[in-house]
């Protein structure tokens, strides 16, 4: 097709191997100071960390924030903020709470319905945004003092609604069910371990899928013994965190809720146009537009994935509490956005991952989780937890310069 | 024989997997105007980081003197100390702020307390003057061209006690009357007795004002010609820059049939809302099958505008008029509606707005028209790596890998990428705006070869250029525009610049 014919140098394997870490150093290193701090907790508090019963406690708490600190990475990425999610989400939970006792709607219907209203919230909140350049500092500080108005408003007669519905309940406080003890590991929850085998065999069996299809294309594919280790390494945490888990009543509802949001979000980020065009109105809007990507509607579509994910935070919350409270949701932002630049996304737009979201809300939970075993008083905690914040960010972005 | 006021001696600098600079050798005599030149990527830019301190003192291996004395710069300050000021091609200046805040920026002139307005405002006319620049102090930088913001700049580096000033491709932006304007204030500026270091890819700018030339080619310095007669020829220059002889700058092309109307504009007209006034009038144009159409003009006379007017009006002008697109009737609301009626448009402003920097290659590629390697809702990576190596070895992005982030390519391989985008959503009109602006000359001759191929294959072309040697080179048929009207239509063989600028300063 054209005169000129190029003559591509190939890196060595060592060097794409060192640009492959650095270019991941952020991530690697806060799931490297969650071990650290994992371990750290662990030995102050005699084991108790990391007993199965601790660390089921730590994950259930964290699903409200978790689902939070997801929608709160794409709005960062697309170089906004979205400051109402925490009222939205207590409004929401009061809403649920109201449908099914003053009104009587089933359960199934009021999820479904919640959710709705949850992205139709963050639509309306992003339409000023999109259309009108509004700065969505604004536009959700605004949204959130209506929220906020709204829950007090709904919960002013009866102050604390008590939700005596079990299948609501069981989202935030129940496990998975197991079978009947078989006289083998009977002190274990053995569907957990299932489930974690099968996590374990899927996980394999898509690695290889993956290298075959790569061979086919005739690509350069990681040396057999680093696939392997790969392989070992991903199977090993897998496994430690069911086991774990197993000992102590299972997978939650609440952990099912917050894995399935993990795996459709990254997903949709890393697999489809749309997490590309997300991306892409990240890094550079308006290059994005005259890629023809209507930045508006990415936009709106961002803030209303925000509201559905408010929405079951919302649900989380208030099925834990089994109850709606006029406090509900009460700074839930601020922990969904730190856990977000914990996890490495930058504000400048157009970097962060899913993944990395969660592994700073995990450092956020089990700071806090750590200190309240330790009897650390709240004031220290904030102040360590606002010292981890700003530390965590510094490093991201002193490894991020120069590349 | 004079000792030189600036002497690098064996620089050395290394990046990751890159040697940027090696055993660079680098002398600039007192007073005179030093020319650097080179392709993208040689390490003229580096270079001069290495001199201001941007690169301190450590990360670099080899040594600085100035007026003999050995310099140890650990930032910007040092070097501005020592009297050297540098001038960057993308502007450093506040839009919102004044022309003297502008100037004395970090530097305030105060009373004690608060700012002294008017001793400021004394002083920065006084500056404004031995720039030659005729604005009102007082006048927000925003509200003044690129030509006259350039020139802010150097005052804004004159008030300081330059020895030094290094300007980075200052013309880059700039037309011909203000290109014209700056070289005779730098030649002024020698008379004053400042050392002028110039980067620049405009290679007759650079006989027309050098003293002296030094051309690096990857990383190294090749020669340094002495150029006080003016006897430096042009071809020389860039055999030395290239390291082989470019007899033609444009390349042949075989003889296309011209075919079929493709793009047809009628009484095209479009009013900005945000500048309040009308910026295209009455256009009627068309473009064929197997045709380059250039577009002349000077800057502001409303080119890029008509580019993105037809391309779905991203910047939402009001616009009237009809397009059509192989004689049917059009309506884009976006540039997505554009693109799905086989238009591309590689944006003038690469950075600014065509690639997303901190991706990279492959994903920068693929995004106009990621349908094609999406499969039941899944991208197909393997297939995106496929196709971004494709565009790679037929366009020669010089990149270690597809994987490299955009930000990290030199000016004309992140054109190359740009190019790359648009070729890939299979256009049949490709709107290309200033094409080579701040590339070298090697990445021109092979833009200008990939034009041709594509043309040669029936699609085609519009180029908007500032460049007229370009505009006659390459084009069929030219435009020439001016105030917002098409005031001219040239045949390609018919053309000269003469005839153009004739037709672009009638207002």
């Amino acid at each position: 097709m054209f005169d000129e014919k190029s003559d591509p140098q190939k890196p060595s394997i060592f060097s794409e191997i060192l640009s492959l870490l650095s270019a991941n150093f952020s991530q690697y290193f806060m799931f490297i100071a969650l071990i650290v701090i994992m371990l750290i907790f662990t030995i102050a508090t005699d084991g108790v960390f990391i007993s199965s019963r601790n660390i089921s406690n730590l994950l259930n708490q964290m699903g409200y924030i978790a689902v939070l600190a997801v929608g709160m990475t794409l709005v960062i990425v697309i170089r906004h903020i979205d400051l109402s999610v925490g009222y939205l989400a207590g409004f929401l939970g009061a809403f649920a709470a109201i449908a099914m006792t003053s009104w009587g709607w089933p359960v199934y219907a009021v999820i479904p319905v919640v959710l709705i209203l949850g992205a139709l919230s963050g639509l309306l909140t992003s339409l000023p945004i999109a259309k009108l350049g509004v700065p969505a500092f604004v536009s959700t500080m605004a949204a959130g003092l209506i929220f906020r108005g709204a829950l007090l408003l709904v919960t002013m007669g009866t102050g604390t609604i008590i939700i005596r519905d079990p299948v609501f309940n069981a989202i935030g406080n129940g496990f998975i069910p197991d079978i009947p003890d078989i006289g083998f590991l009977d002190d274990r929850h053995k569907v957990t371990l299932i489930i974690g085998v099968i996590a374990i065999i899927f996980s394999i069996i898509s690695a290889i899928r993956s290298r075959q299809k790569k061979i086919s294309y005739n690509f350069e594919v990681s040396s057999m013994p680093m696939f392997i280790l790969q392989m070992i390494l991903t199977s090993a945490i897998i496994g430690y965190v069911v086991w774990v888990l197993s000992g102590y009543n299972g997978l939650s509802w609440s952990l099912v809720v917050v894995l399935i949001v993990v795996a459709l979000f990254t997903f949709i980020t890393t697999k489809t146009p749309l997490g590309r065009h997300i991306y892409a109105v990240g890094g550079n809007p308006e290059a994005a537009e005259l890629s023809g990507i209507s930045v508006a509607r990415i936009t709106q579509l961002v803030f209303a994935f925000m509201g559905v994910l408010s929405a079951l935070s919302g649900i989380l919350y208030a099925s834990r509490l089994q109850s709606a409270t006029t406090t509900a949701g009460l700074g839930f932002e601020t922990d969904a956005i730190a856990a977000a630049f914990v996890g490495g996304v930058s504000a400048a737009g157009g970097v962060g991952t899913i993944t990395g979201s969660i592994i700073g809300a995990l450092v956020m939970m089990s700071l806090t989780s750590g200190m309240n075993l330790m009897g650390i008083d709240i004031s220290i905690q904030y102040i360590v937890r606002g010292a981890v914040l700003v530390g965590a960010v510094i490093v991201d972005r002193a490894t991020r310069k120069g590349r | 024989m004079e000792q030189p006021i600036l002497e690098m001696k064996s620089i050395t600098k290394e990046f990751p997997g890159v040697k940027a600079l090696d055993e660079v050798t680098f002398s600039v005599a007192k007073g005179e105007i030093h020319c650097l030149v080179g392709e993208n990527g040689a390490g003229k830019s580096t270079l001069m980081k290495v001199l201001s301190g941007v690169h301190p003192y450590g990360t670099y291996s080899g040594e600085i003197f100035i007026n003999g004395e050995p310099q140890k710069f650990s930032g910007i300050r040092d070097s501005e100390s020592a009297g050297i000021a540098i001038i960057y091609q993308e502007l450093a200046l506040v839009p919102e702020l004044s022309v003297y805040d502008n100037i004395f920026l970090g530097n305030e002139i105060t009373n004690g307390l608060t700012i002294d307005s008017y001793e400021t405002i004394k002083q920065a006319a006084d500056i404004l003057k031995k720039v030659g620049l005729d604005v009102n102090p007082e006048t927000k930088v925003k509200t003044l061209g690129v030509g006259k913001q350039q020139l802010i700049e150097i005052a804004k580096a004159l008030k300081k006690d330059v020895k030094i000033l290094i300007l980075d491709e200052p013309t880059a932006a700039l037309n011909e009357t203000d290109s014209d304007n700056l070289l005779e204030l730098i030649k002024g500026l020698k008379k004053q007795g400042v050392t002028c270091i110039l980067i620049s890819h405009k290679l007759r700018e650079v006989l027309a004002v050098a003293d002296t030339i030094t051309v690096l080619r990857d990383g190294k310095t090749i020669c340094t010609l002495d150029n006080r007669e003016h006897q430096v020829r042009e071809n020389t220059l860039i055999r030395h820059m290239v390291g082989r002889s470019i007899d033609n700058v444009f390349p042949k092309r075989e003889k296309v049939e011209i075919g079929e109307e493709v793009l047809r504009l009628e009484n095209w007209s479009a009013y900005s809302p945000a500048l309040g006034r009308q910026i295209l009038k009455d256009i009627n144009i068309n473009v064929h099958a197997g045709e380059i159409v250039g577009i002349a003009g000077l800057m502001g006379s409303g080119r890029t505008e008509l580019a993105k007017s037809i391309f779905g009006n991203p910047d939402h002008f009001h616009v009237s008029g009809k397009i059509f697109i192989k004689g049917k009737e059009q309506k884009f609301r976006n540039p997505h509606d554009a693109i799905i009626s086989q238009l591309a448009y590689v944006t003038e402003d690469r950075k600014g707005n065509g690639l997303i920097l901190i991706q990279d290659v492959k994903t920068n590629i693929t995004l106009s028209n990621l349908r094609e390697i999406t499969e039941r809702g899944i991208i197909n990576e393997n297939e995106e790596i496929v196709v971004a190596n494709e565009y790679k070895e037929n366009l020669n992005i010089k990149t270690p890998s597809i994987e490299q982030k955009v930000l990290n390519l030199s000016g004309g391989n992140q054109q190359k990428v740009s190019l790359g985008k648009w070729l890939f959503v299979k256009p049949g009109v490709m709107i290309l705006d200033e094409p080579t602006r701040g590339i070298d000359v090697g990445a021109k001759y092979e833009i200008y070869t990939i034009m041709n191929s594509l043309v040669e294959r029936g699609m085609s072309i519009i180029m908007i250029s500032s460049e007229l040697p370009e505009i006659l080179g390459m084009s069929d048929r030219i435009y020439v525009m001016s105030g917002g009207q098409i005031k001219g239509e040239l045949a390609g063989e018919e053309a000269t610049q003469e005839k153009i600028m004739e037709i672009a300063v009638e207002y």
